[in-house]
């Protein structure tokens, strides 16, 4: 600080040393600020259904009750399915789409074979459309709850079973739950719902 | 500009300064840094306006002409990081370092020594950005970065090694843009001259308070992002892989939070210096002062809000798209009410011409282009047709050429001759101006068609509906890129030499800046003056 002129008296250094400080304090709360919007988006997603996400965790939607089921009402449920880069599978619903009653359990298989010659694990993401539909289909049994290993050739077929609950919005009559199948990371923390 | 400040030393006590290279690597003088921090950005002005040049002459045909796409990938993503964290936001903190402690009647920066390793960060953060393109040169890697300047994950975790170096750039230049933000904030609380109140600081000063604490706030989120970026790449966490968990969409999430606040860091400094100029060649006083701080402040604040207007197609729910569309056309209120009191400072003002003169007005029209084509791409259902197309070229080169870089042209003559102690060439000073706002117009009024006829950006070949408008593009961003050239002989010539400039520079200039000799002492305001 050589060539830096000394603090006039009227401003002691102490003044600059606490607010530096300060403002060092808003910088590392703006970077926890940066990775505490991680969970908090999911939190918000799953809450509110954006970008189709489940709104429950695998856990707490295995031990869902289907109630009472609504004979007067029915939904129609498309399945699709989506092949990610660097798997080498063949996979397709076995039925494309189902009707259904709210509270009604149901069952269905997406059939998935390996195409190439070695074992490869893959992982299933489900994706809900319309978003607001997103909370309110509930799945039982799922082969997206975990990862799964297909040997060389092997042809499996993958169970399903849901139920859409009955306090879904009756304008919707028709919703989409479309698989991606992503060739399964190492080090997974924690397979998505 | 190296030599701007070399002429008058030996002023009073304390001017054992080592000379040449190490006077400028160990300097704490705030007017050496703030020259640095110029020349840095002239630099990067050239080597961002040079790879552009680059992709403007592959997209003069229809076809592959010259470049490989993945070569082309990397021009355009560089040219923006370049433009923007290498020559904008530098010449906004050489600004700072050169005018704040003049303005405020401060001896010095706050922090010097901070001030000096804030500098010297940028030349390695700059290095680390371009060398991937030299170590593809000698087949090391797959060139820099090739995803555009967001980084949007997926592609990013994709991407080869020039993502990496370009992660690590972006830490480096966050912690040296916040270094700097510390400091200039502290300068502006701390040492004010006795009897300059914050509602008396000039509004260059305020703008760029504003522009500190967006700084501050939302730089951290962009190092996090590209952290949590990086980590993806390396270590197996699943922060935007879907496979693992994540959520790409998190990401332009946590870009975004920066990214929009990052417009207005560029721009509130280019607002703050306008009514400067204005006042000065209108002769008349600053009008509205306070509604000009009161309407940064709002600025400051809704940037903060209103991000995810960037990204309206990637999926949200509709409540979402209304709250972020009515949120960003709500910016135009403050927007609207900056304009209106540029407009009457100069009403019946007796104006004249000179050079920054010419370029604030000439900034005042083109932003207003800028903000109006906005409110168009703000509108959720308009978006949907116009996003990433070349209308959102155009809509932010109106914004961030003419508002920044115009911006930071007008500030530049207007305050060289108080710098160097010589008037530039006026003459030169308006051939540079008519020569850039033509062409500009010539460059980006065509891509506002291109793009509501849908061609997409950042691809290197097109269809062959858009060749004429292409053609009138690359000719027009010629004659820009050259045009500069006169900018920079002119500010060359200012330094070597010219007809003396005066204490007081303009008649019409009113500030503490203009109560010192052109060029100021080594150091200023040794003794503080009183505000009354």
């Amino acid at each position: 600080m050589s060539d830096a002129p000394q603090p006039t008296p009227q401003q002691p250094q102490r003044g600059h040393r606490r607010l530096v400080l300060q403002l060092l304090g808003l910088t590392a709360g703006s970077a926890a600020f940066g990775f505490a919007l991680v969970p908090l988006y999911d939190t918000l997603c799953r809450q509110f259904g954006i970008n189709g996400k489940s709104s429950v965790n695998a856990g707490e939607e295995k031990d869902a009750t289907p109630g009472k089921v609504d004979l007067d009402r029915s939904v129609t449920v498309q399945f699709m399915s989506t092949l990610m880069p660097g798997l080498p599978w063949e996979i397709r619903p076995l039925e494309t789409s189902v009707s259904v009653h709210p509270g009604e359990l149901r069952t269905t298989r997406f059939l998935v074979r390996n195409a190439s010659g070695e074992a490869v694990t893959g992982q299933a993401v489900p994706s809900i459309s319309p978003g607001q539909a997103a909370a309110h289909l509930k799945k039982i049994e799922c082969f997206c709850f975990r990862q799964q290993a297909l040997g060389p050739g092997e042809s499996k077929e993958l169970p399903l079973t849901f139920f859409i609950d009955s306090d879904i919005d009756p304008n919707i009559r028709e919703l989409t739950l479309a698989y991606a199948f992503f060739p399964a990371p190492a080090n997974p923390k924690g397979g998505p719902q | 500009m190296n030599t701007a400040t070399i002429a008058h030393d030996g002023h009073g006590h304390g001017d054992h300064h080592p000379s040449g290279i190490m006077r400028w690597l160990t300097t704490t003088n705030h007017k050496d840094i703030g020259t640095m921090y110029m020349t840095f950005s002239l630099l990067m002005f050239f080597l961002g306006g040079l790879m552009i040049l680059l992709v403007r002459a592959e997209l003069f045909q229809p076809g592959l002409q010259f470049l490989k796409p993945e070569f082309f990938n990397q021009l355009i993503g560089n040219h923006a990081l370049i433009m923007i964290f290498g020559a904008l936001m530098p010449a906004a903190t050489g600004f700072a370092n050169w005018q704040i402690p003049l303005m405020i009647g401060a001896p010095d920066m706050a922090l010097p020594r901070l001030n000096n390793w804030g500098f010297w960060l940028l030349p390695p953060a700059a290095t680390l950005l371009t060398l991937p393109f030299i170590l593809e040169f000698f087949g090391v890697g797959d060139g820099a970065l090739a995803t555009g300047w967001t980084f949007y994950a997926p592609l990013s975790i994709q991407g080869g090694i020039g993502v990496d170096f370009a992660i690590f750039a972006v830490h480096i230049l966050g912690i040296s843009s916040i270094m700097g933000s510390i400091n200039i904030i502290v300068t502006i609380f701390n040492m004010r001259a006795p009897g300059m109140t914050m509602m008396k600081l000039p509004l260059f000063v305020w703008g760029w308070l504003i522009t500190a604490f967006l700084l501050v706030i939302t730089l951290p989120v962009l190092a996090g992002a590209v952290t949590m970026l990086l980590m993806d790449r390396h270590f197996d966490t699943h922060f935007f892989i879907a496979a693992g968990g994540g959520d790409p969409i998190l990401f332009q999430h946590l870009f975004w939070f920066f990214g929009h606040p990052e417009v207005y860091i560029l721009l509130l400094p280019v607002w703050g210096l306008i009514p400067h100029v204005l006042s000065t060649f209108t002769r008349k006083p600053t009008y509205g002062y306070k509604a000009q701080v009161y309407s940064f402040i709002a600025i400051g604040v809704l940037s903060l809000v209103v991000w995810a207007h960037h990204f309206f197609t990637a999926g949200m729910p509709v409540p979402a798209l209304l709250y972020f569309m009515y949120s960003t056309m709500s910016i135009s209120l403050p927007l609207a009410v900056l304009f209106f009191c540029w407009v009457a400072t100069m009403w019946r003002g007796a104006m004249t011409f000179e050079t920054p003169m010419l370029f604030a007005l000439g900034f005042i029209v083109l932003f207003g282009i800028a903000g109006l084509t906005g409110l168009v791409l703000a509108d959720v259902a308009a978006d949907a047709q116009y996003h990433h197309s070349y209308f959102v070229v155009a809509h932010f080169h109106y914004a961030l050429f003419t508002g920044g870089i115009m911006g930071v042209m007008t500030g530049v003559y207007y305050w060289l001759p108080k710098w160097t102690g010589h008037m530039y060439s006026e003459k030169l000073g308006k051939l540079h101006f008519w020569l850039t706002v033509i062409s500009f117009n010539l460059t980006f009024m065509p891509q506002f068609f291109l793009g509501l006829a849908g061609m997409p950006r950042r691809i290197p070949d097109y269809a062959l509906q858009f060749a004429e408008f292409n053609a009138i593009s690359t000719v027009g961003a010629f004659i820009l890129g050259f045009s500069q050239l006169i900018f920079a002989w002119n500010i060359w010539k200012c330094i070597k030499g010219g007809e003396k400039a005066h204490a007081k520079v303009w008649e019409g200039a009113e500030g503490l800046e203009w109560e010192l000799p052109s060029p100021p002492p080594h150091h200023s305001w040794e003794v503080q003056p009183k505000v009354a």
